[in-house]
């Protein structure tokens, strides 16, 4: 058995609205091994929820449309999946999880009839059976009284324990890869800590990969191996959560960076933000796209678009500043944006 | 649950006593003496007046009101004069007719209507939904006096396929019974039709993007089972209220359809009582009408609690939370 769960090439995705196109991903490609976890960080509209939606063939079509690019799961070409077999696939080998568990369960279906629903769908076993494993799996995600919970209906837990039954559902039927899509951002800050904890216990358990979709940095450095930086649809930086921890080399990473919340944040400070809003992606981008809000732009990142660079072992920027033989750091980078100008 | 039905079953007390009130002083004002009517151009004022006497019609009003209330709470519902039988045996005979046309119209509504709506739905902006919108529209403003008689025009006259009134007898062979029960249950099953498809729609669309489909969808259900299991329950709501009210209005008798097919239910008993001032048969058939409204009502509220389990019954007024 290869390490390699699932390599994802190039994906494209557009959303076509009548003659205008959005392209929400553009040329996504990453890696992910068995056990791991990859993080998707990016601020609103990035298209790191698409890119996860897609993975599993999800977005709404029409509008929307994988427009190009291959998704290996396990060597096999998701995209060239019948809907039959994609079907055996969802639930069963790659399942999700969604942001708001107020609204993604279905609210006229008691809780177990939920859970067992996907046990039954994949694992062919009797409706005695598909019961005690739901009983099981409330019961791994922490659960009190699960025979006498399996009987009540999503609005009758609160939000924490909603999205525990979320994941009760996504795990039945012990999945090679969870998508997890925000699954913290709805909740309150101490629920969340207990969510990544139950995250971080059952992926132990299950040998579950997981890609996280967030912009909470902190949960990335928490739970992931690798990380996946999105801007305007485009991948600007990918590498092992050492590197880009210490050493993050796009800007527009530098700048997720600072404007985050840690603990050394003296009193009174100001957050740090990235000035200006993401570029409209229904307008065909020259150049980088992270450019009009980049305090260290030349006029090469308005005309031609960067390339990803592998720049160290496992880390690859798009960035024109930033070479295998010339690694800057936010400093240095400074220094060579004033000489850029001088000369 | 027992209590809020015990609540709602009381509450149809006051309700059915108000219509009782009202019909009573409608038919009394209705124009020129019954007894007359009844007995026709030809007959002498003292026939008139023989029978003004045994209808009670000479009495003060309200003795007459209390008569007939206090009739009504023993049961007893009186004779019709022109139809010689006991009123309660005239419903017997008239409403099974009127619950066959509405359960064939009602089926023909529920299955062309609300799959329509749904694949509308699924399909929004598509030719398919265009011609849908339009077809719809037209349903629920077509004429069905209009339409009962082109569909007579052209299926009986025309074409000969199905006779053209009346109500077909078992002891002629299903066939002869269905071949009457087509033309009526289509008419009838125009607008509701129509009205379930648009409410399909509007309420399905409204599910169809919320998470938990796509939560369906994710575990790897079949798009079908994705529609018409988890999106259409939750959208079932509205379309439980337009099918409350579409029955007890066809369990109420179709006026016209029963009128243009002279199919013998209770909408033609009415109109026919109503032509022969038969007051005593009208008071009644109102009543009895009024009765189908609640309990149709009635059980509408509770299935509401089948579908959405969010909902909770209060005790006492009665109402829906």
């Amino acid at each position: 058995m290869s390490t390699e769960l699932l390599k994802v090439e190039n994906l494209e995705v557009q959303f076509k609205s009548g003659s205008t196109v959005t392209k929400a991903v553009n040329g996504v490609s990453f890696t992910l091994n068995r056990k791991e976890n990859i993080g998707i960080v990016g601020e609103s509209g990035s298209g790191k929820s698409v890119t996860a939606t897609s993975l599993l063939r999800l977005i709404p079509s029409p509008p929307g449309h994988i427009s190009g690019g291959k998704i290996l799961f396990e060597g096999k070409d998701l995209l060239t999946l019948s809907d039959k077999e994609m079907r055996d696939i969802r639930g069963n080998d790659i399942s999700m999880i969604f942001q708001d568990p107020l609204t993604s369960l279905n609210p006229v279906f008691t809780v177990g009839d939920q859970i067992m629903e996907s046990i039954k769908l994949h694992q062919k076993v009797s409706k005695k059976e598909a019961k005690q494993k739901a009983i099981q799996m409330l019961q791994l995600v922490g659960i009190p009284a699960p025979e006498k919970r399996l009987n009540m209906y999503p609005h009758e837990f609160s939000g924490g324990m909603r999205q525990r039954v979320m994941i009760a559902i996504a795990l039945s039927c012990n999945p090679k890869l969870l998508i997890a899509d925000e699954p913290t951002t709805a909740l309150d800050v101490t629920v969340q800590a207990q969510i990544l904890e139950l995250m971080k216990k059952l992926q132990d358990e299950f040998n579950t990969s997981i890609i996280m979709i967030t912009h909470d940095l902190g949960v990335v450095w928490e739970i992931c191996h690798k990380v996946l930086v999105m801007y305007a649809g485009n991948v600007i930086e990918y590498g092992t959560v050492e590197e880009i921890h210490d050493h993050p080399m796009h800007p527009y990473t530098w700048g997720l960076l600072d404007s985050q919340i840690t603990e050394n944040i003296e009193d009174h400070e100001m957050l740090t933000t990235i000035p200006g809003s993401p570029p409209d992606l229904r307008q065909e981008i020259i150049g980088c796209p992270f450019a009009p809000r980049c305090s260290y732009s030349q006029d090469i990142c308005f005309s031609k678009a960067p390339e990803m660079v592998e720049v160290k072992e496992k880390h690859f920027v798009a960035c024109h500043f930033q070479t295998k033989e010339n690694r800057l750091n936010r400093k240095e980078r400074s220094t060579h944006a004033r000489a850029v100008v001088k000369s | 649950m027992g209590k809020y039905i015990l609540g709602r079953i009381l509450n149809m007390i006051p309700t059915l006593l108000i219509v009782a009130v009202i019909i009573f002083l409608i038919t009394r004002m209705l124009p020129g003496n019954p007894a007359a009517v009844m007995l026709g151009p030809q007959a002498s004022a003292e026939e008139i007046e023989v029978l003004t006497e045994k209808l009670g019609l000479n009495e003060p009003l309200y003795i007459q009101f209390f008569d007939y209330i206090g009739n009504l709470l023993q049961g007893n519902l009186g004779n019709s004069l022109t139809y010689n039988m006991p009123i309660i045996d005239l419903i017997m005979e008239r409403f099974p007719n009127t619950v066959i046309l509405a359960v064939s119209a009602l089926l023909i509504a529920i299955l062309v209507g609300v799959p329509a709506g749904i694949i509308a739905a699924r399909k929004q902006n598509s030719i398919f939904d265009y011609a849908f919108t339009t077809f719809s529209l037209m349903g629920v403003s077509m004429p069905i006096f209009w339409l009962g008689i082109m569909l007579v025009l052209f299926f009986s006259v025309n074409l000969g396929w199905f006779p053209a009134t009346g109500m077909g007898s078992m002891d002629e062979g299903i066939g002869d019974f269905i071949s009457h029960l087509i033309l009526p249950s289509i008419a009838l099953a125009t607008i509701p039709t129509a009205q379930f498809a648009r409410i399909t729609r509007s309420s399905m669309l409204e599910v169809i993007s919320q998470d938990y489909v796509k939560t369906a969808r994710s575990k790897g259900l079949h798009e079908f089972f994705v529609i018409c299991k988890h999106a259409f329950k939750n959208a079932l709501t509205p379309l439980l209220t337009v099918l409350g009210l579409q029955i007890s209005s066809m369990l109420g008798g179709a006026v016209l359809t029963e009128t243009i097919f002279s199919w013998p239910g209770i909408g033609l008993l009415i109109i026919d009582a109503i032509g022969k001032r038969d007051f005593v048969v009208v008071q009644n058939m109102v009543i009895f009408i009024a009765l189908i409204y609640v309990v149709v009502n009635l059980l509408v509220d509770i299935s509401y609690k089948l579908v959405n389990p969010r909902i909770k019954y209060s005790s006492g007024k009665g109402g829906t939370k």
